[in-house]
């Protein structure tokens, strides 16, 4: 029975993210605490739920690509494009919905460029990605011509700040986009055209599966995911700064996606697990906070996280535990 | 008697793959290890060259007894083995690969270092003793699979003279290219070296092996001297039934419907640079259309043409009389074509998926994305197409890779079925099966024909083609060499395979 | 078999040719478009400026060759520099202590990491990326601050200059070309460099060989560790004081520089002297657009990104060009 349960893929994730909610629980009482203020709820949960939302949109669409075999670390540039497209678009023209829309067309478009490398030009997805994680800043730095933005736009401030039914629009917005994506994957045979390109691209691309225009379409997705992942983070502190908007989250994405139990070498996946490795990390960086530990710590904290979750995503760890295999894996075997 | 083994058992997961099994290796002699699928040739390889543990038995090498615990423990001890697939590094010059580990040094005075003028003639002498004359500075991926395989012998026989394991060492190569293979190991056993010859080329065993052991279920048949032991007496042996492995199928002949039937398929002058030229067929309904030539005569390319997975630059392909332009294999599907990939493992089974999941993929790929096949239908397709081809597995939502590789074979047979295809192309799809699964399969494919299905059957083994082809295409230095009908004999389609080629008629189907 | 006779050129020289023309073109434009350019100063400066990211990428281009990649280089550097700094402006200790120290600090932080890597099939992504998280973590704990580097020693080899011909090269840029030519003998001259090489070429094949692949990804990281160190040291010198952000993306930067010079991602061809074109190169953009000086700093960055992607497209038709044999 304890063997089912642990063998459950959300096991770890959830474990993990209540372990952490109990001590922060424990350190700080008024941790827990949620109450209803100026027609919404508040608290330290409701932040953590606020904050998550743009990591766990970008995550979101990290998950699908890694499932596909790829990665896309340029995802913190595209960030700060695309707010320096919204902000700037907010600035010139005033008009809330044309600043989404075009922060939302810049991003998709990094994405595709990104996809366009990994399909067309057969680029390792690493060094495709790297190539706009380098530019990309350059980029938002000519977009906001070296300087920070501030926004003064009420509308544009209730993507990051707003709340609806009582909960942080962002998190709701992260939710449902979440959800939509889940039934896509479980309704139509994306789910299992994806799985098949990750665990196997040739076979799958023999098998008749359209490999190339569905890898092209995860990462124009992923980017779309960052572009309004940009649109929440510029609208939370109200300003779109391109040399620091977004600064390690392509780290924090690959981390969520990692604790949530999808595989970095492609095939499985799980979407919930994200959302909830999203959570894991901003909690985390709460309790950091709690706990009156300087924040830089988080740092080492997060590596930390990424080493436990990597050794046990290791079959050869896994093994060394059970006091199998002692020796160095022979290749021969 | 240089290299013994007594009494070797090998179990893993309770079931033993190998069973008391007692081995001799003469200095001085080509030894042939043969036995089917499953019969625990390479297991016994594994444990003589140290990539599995000995869990019960002895091994004794030149009188001394020995435990090797790592492929490179068996190296030092005098066992080198050469693989399949070759092992050494592409990206590496002929002469490093042969000296990697091992590379010669200059003096401290002379300023340290490696020695790389010392390391390139020294390299040169080495395949030069093997007859093979190639620039040893040249990156080694830059050779053709046949030199890369004479350096690895090379590198294993210089780390040690004693015992050479070669392990199904000409599945790659063509008849030239194995006559030197044989050669050189003729020449290396007359200068004292015991070479282990693992294959499953009947003919081949014959031509180079002084001696043969035969393996049957983990159990050691008997050790014969080459001459002692006929064909027939051999299959017996690896078999254990006396009747031979020439079961009669019935040869099928296209009934008289068929020939007036439009082809299912048609090529005119259908080519692609650096692939195959001009290249003409007509797959009827009902026709099995063998594919015969040696290794690189452009089989493997006609079927990725055929199927999508490359362009051609030249010339047309019709199915049912229409043109088409096929550069996706999910274009080719659409069209009612299925594919049976050479490569099992690396082309063709999505591993960690189900049986299942790996059976309906086509089918969902070719009905798109917004169609999801339902559950139920899935469960009934599944089911129906493993009873109909003697899947054997646990359950059918098990992961694909837990299957044997036959097994695994007839879920890609099963994936192209579940498509209800007009013309189904295999590609050598009885590699590394056994006599039976063989069997099986080519059973199905008959079965498959005479319900209307054409098939496009690619085989490396004549013989086979022979047994049901309606009709055999022979390819030859990347053309058409030329045609001719089921009931032709073997010496009739190697003669084509090998004639000049001035010989060659124009390619008529 | 008939004599194969030495047809053509060695395709794995192509990457490194690509780079040095690239090279040479930029000189000369920059020659051509800007007075000054071509003066022997400017050259030098580049191995002053860039020796830090000359002596990390060395480092990483040995881990690139085996296929893997160090993303903890940048913060490994900037950890050197605050340790370097705290122990001895805050503790006293004499620097003489303290820079052995920090290198076989940064030798060892390399090396747990290979082996990570490789006892435990981990990605080198993966894994790096944690030890850049935690020697990045680790400077913010011993200060936020940037600590200010004022013992003697090191304003010494501060100011320190090599005379070369009619111009002289500071002391980081002497330690960064005794790095660059330690490094073109372990790479050509020695078991290990060439194991590297086979490493990169096919892993699996070459522990089937006997190479010993385990221990010298060990030494490959842990040479990367010590060449951020070591970088951390130059730059403690350089800047004469420690600071958590130094470095920030210099990983990134040192990647490029490797690829631009024409080594392949996926391990097994490049060379040394390619690492060194590359940095040359990236140097030499910066300098572009210094002396354009109407172009902005963050240009350097749109450039780079041009240009690896360039050089990864043309390394994808090469590779894409070469037929497979049977």
């Amino acid at each position: 029975m304890i063997r089912k349960v642990l063998a459950l893929p959300l096991f770890w994730p959830c474990t993990t993210l209540a372990l952490l909610i109990v001590l922060n629980a424990a350190a700080n009482p008024g941790f827990l605490a949620l109450a209803w203020r100026d027609g919404h709820l508040y608290g330290n949960l409701i932040d953590i739920l606020n904050r998550a939302a743009p990591l766990a949109l970008v995550a979101a669409g990290m998950t699908l690509v890694i499932a596909a075999r790829g990665l896309d670390i340029s995802v913190g540039a595209v960030v700060a494009i695309a707010a320096a497209t919204g902000a700037l678009c907010v600035s010139a023209t005033g008009s809330l919905g044309l600043a989404i829309v075009a922060a939302l067309a810049v991003a998709l478009l990094c994405g595709l460029w990104n996809g366009l490398l990994v399909v067309v030009a057969g680029m390792q997805p690493i060094i495709a990605t790297l190539i706009l994680m380098v530019a990309g800043r350059g980029v938002a730095q000519l977009i906001t011509s070296g300087q920070i933005i501030t926004i003064y736009y009420a509308p544009y401030d209730f993507i990051g700040n707003g709340f609806l039914f009582g909960l942080p629009f962002a998190a709701v917005l992260a939710v449902v986009v979440i959800v939509l994506l889940h039934a896509l994957l479980t309704t139509t045979p994306l789910g299992l055209f994806i799985r098949a390109i990750g665990i196997n691209p040739l076979a799958a691309r023999i098998a008749g599966v359209r490999a190339r225009p569905i890898t092209l379409c995860l990462y124009g997705f992923c980017g779309l995911m960052a572009g309004l992942a940009g649109l929440i983070i510029s609208s939370n502190v109200k300003s779109a700064d391109a040399n620091n908007a977004g600064t390690l989250l392509e780290l924090d994405a690959i981390l969520a996606v990692t604790l949530g139990g999808t595989a970095l070498t492609g095939g499985r996946f799980s979407l919930a697990g994200t959302a909830i490795g999203a959570l894991i990390i901003q909690t985390l960086t709460a309790t950091i906070y709690s706990l009156g530990v300087p924040p830089e710590v988080n740092l080492v904290f997060k590596a930390a996280l990424i080493f436990v979750v990597m050794l046990l995503q290791s079959a050869e760890f896994r093994a060394s535990i059970r006091g199998l295999a002692t020796r160095s894996p022979d290749p021969a075997t | 008697m240089l290299l013994q083994a007594r009494g070797i058992v090998h179990a893993y997961a309770g079931k033993r793959a190998l069973d008391g099994v007692d081995f001799t290796l003469r200095a001085g002699e080509v030894h042939a290890l043969m036995g089917q699928n499953g019969a625990g040739k390479s297991t016994l390889i594994k444990v003589l060259t140290g990539a599995a543990p000995l869990q019960a038995g002895q091994i004794s090498l030149a009188g001394r007894s020995i435990r090797p615990t790592s492929t490179q423990d068996a190296q030092r001890l005098g066992i080198s083995t050469v693989y399949q697939e070759v092992n050494l590094c592409g990206n590496l010059s002929v002469a490093e690969n042969i000296f990697a580990g091992r590379q010669p040094l200059r003096r401290w005075t002379r300023g340290g270092g490696i020695d790389w003028r010392g390391l390139n003639q020294r390299a040169r002498t080495l395949l030069a003793g093997l007859d093979v004359e190639v620039d040893v500075r040249r990156e080694l991926a830059s050779l053709p699979v046949a030199v890369q395989q004479m350096v690895a012998i090379a590198r294993a026989i210089d780390i040690s003279a004693r015992v050479l394991v070669l392990d199904e060492p000409t599945s790659s190569l063509d008849s030239d290219e194995v006559e030197k293979l044989f050669s050189a190991m003729k020449r290396l056993r007359d200068s004292g070296m015991a070479i282990l010859f693992v294959t499953h080329f009947l003919d081949q065993v014959y031509a180079v092996s002084d001696r043969i052991t035969v393996l049957r279920n983990g159990r050691l048949v008997g050790e014969y001297p080459a001459t002692a032991l006929d064909h027939a007496a051999l299959v017996a042996a690896m078999v254990g039934r006396n009747s031979s492995r020439e079961a009669a199928i019935a040869n099928v002949t296209p009934g008289a419907d068929t020939r007036d039937q439009p082809p299912v398929l048609s090529t005119r002058n259908l080519a692609r640079r650096g692939s195959v030229s001009s290249v003409n067929l007509e797959i009827r309904p009902g026709e099995i259309l063998g594919l015969a030539g040696l290794l690189g005569s452009g089989r493997t390319e006609v079927a990725r043409l055929l199927f999508g997975l490359d362009r051609a630059d030249a010339g047309e392909i019709r199915v049912s009389g229409q043109p088409v332009s096929l550069g996706d294999p999910a274009q080719a599907i659409a069209h009612h074509l299925a594919f049976c990939p050479e490569e099992r493992k690396t082309e063709g089974i999505v591993e960690d998926l189900s049986i299942r999941d790996n059976i309906v993929l086509t089918l969902q790929a070719r009905m798109g994305l917004w169609r999801k096949l339902k559950a139920s239908e899935r469960i009934e397709l599944t089911d129906r197409l493993a009873r109909l081809l003697d899947i054997r597995a646990a359950s059918l939502d098990v992961p694909i890779g837990e299957l044997s590789g036959g097994n695994q074979q007839k879920c890609l047979i099963a994936r192209a079925l579940a498509t209800n295809p007009r013309l189904l192309i295999l590609d050598e799809p009885t590699r590394g099966i056994d006599v039976a699964g063989k069997q099986e399969i080519m059973n199905q494919l008959t079965q498959l024909a005479a319900q209307g299905m054409a098939l496009l059957f690619i085989s490396a083994e004549v013989e086979e083609l022979l047994r049901v082809a309606t009709r055999i295409v022979v390819m030859r230095d990347r053309r058409q060499a030329g045609s001719l009908p089921g009931g032709s004999t073997e010496e009739q389609v190697y003669a084509l395979i090998a004639a000049p080629a001035e010989a060659v008629q124009a390619g008529a189907p | 078999m008939s004599s194969i006779a030495l047809a053509g050129f060695d395709r794995r020289l192509v990457p490194l040719t690509a780079t040095l023309l690239l090279f040479f073109a930029m000189v000369g434009f920059g020659a051509a478009a800007y007075d000054g350019f071509f003066a022997p100063q400017v050259f030098l400066n580049l191995a002053i400026d860039n020796a830090f990211l000359l002596i990390a990428a060395v480092g990483m281009t040995f881990v690139i060759l085996t296929g893997g990649i160090d993303l903890s280089v940048g913060s490994v550097l900037a950890f050197t520099t605050m340790a370097a700094a705290a122990l001895i402006e805050h503790a006293h200790l004499s620097p003489w202590l303290v820079m052995p120290l920090l290198l076989a600090a940064g030798a060892a932080f390399g090396a747990l990491q290979g082996f990570l890597i490789h006892q435990y099939r981990l990605q080198p992504f993966i894994v790096t990326l944690a030890g850049m998280f935690v020697a990045r973590g680790l400077c913010y704990l011993i200060d936020t601050e940037s600590i200010p580097v004022r013992d003697p020693v090191f304003v010494a080899l501060a100011e320190m200059r090599i005379p070369l011909g009619g111009s002289s090269l500071s002391s980081g840029a002497a330690v960064a070309l005794v790095t660059v030519a330690a490094a073109l003998w372990l790479a050509h001259a020695t078991r290990f460099g060439r194991t590297v090489y086979a490493i990169g070429g096919n892993a699996r094949s070459a522990a089937l060989m006997g190479l010993p692949v385990g221990a010298t990804l060990m030494r490959v990281y842990a040479m990367s560790g010590f060449c951020a160190a070591l970088a951390g040291l130059t730059m403690t010198v350089y800047m004469l004081s420690g600071y958590s952000l130094h470095a920030v993306g210099l990983e990134l930067d040192a990647i490029a520089a490797v690829v631009i010079g024409g080594t392949l991602l996926t391990g097994g061809v490049g060379y040394i002297a390619g690492t060194v074109v590359g940095v040359l190169i990236l140097g030499i953009i910066q300098t572009l657009v210094i002396f354009n000086g109407t172009l902005s700093s963050w240009w350097t960055r749109i450039v780079v990104g041009i240009l690896l992607f360039l050089f990864c497209v043309a390394q994808r038709l090469i590779e894409g060009s070469t037929e497979k044999r049977r």
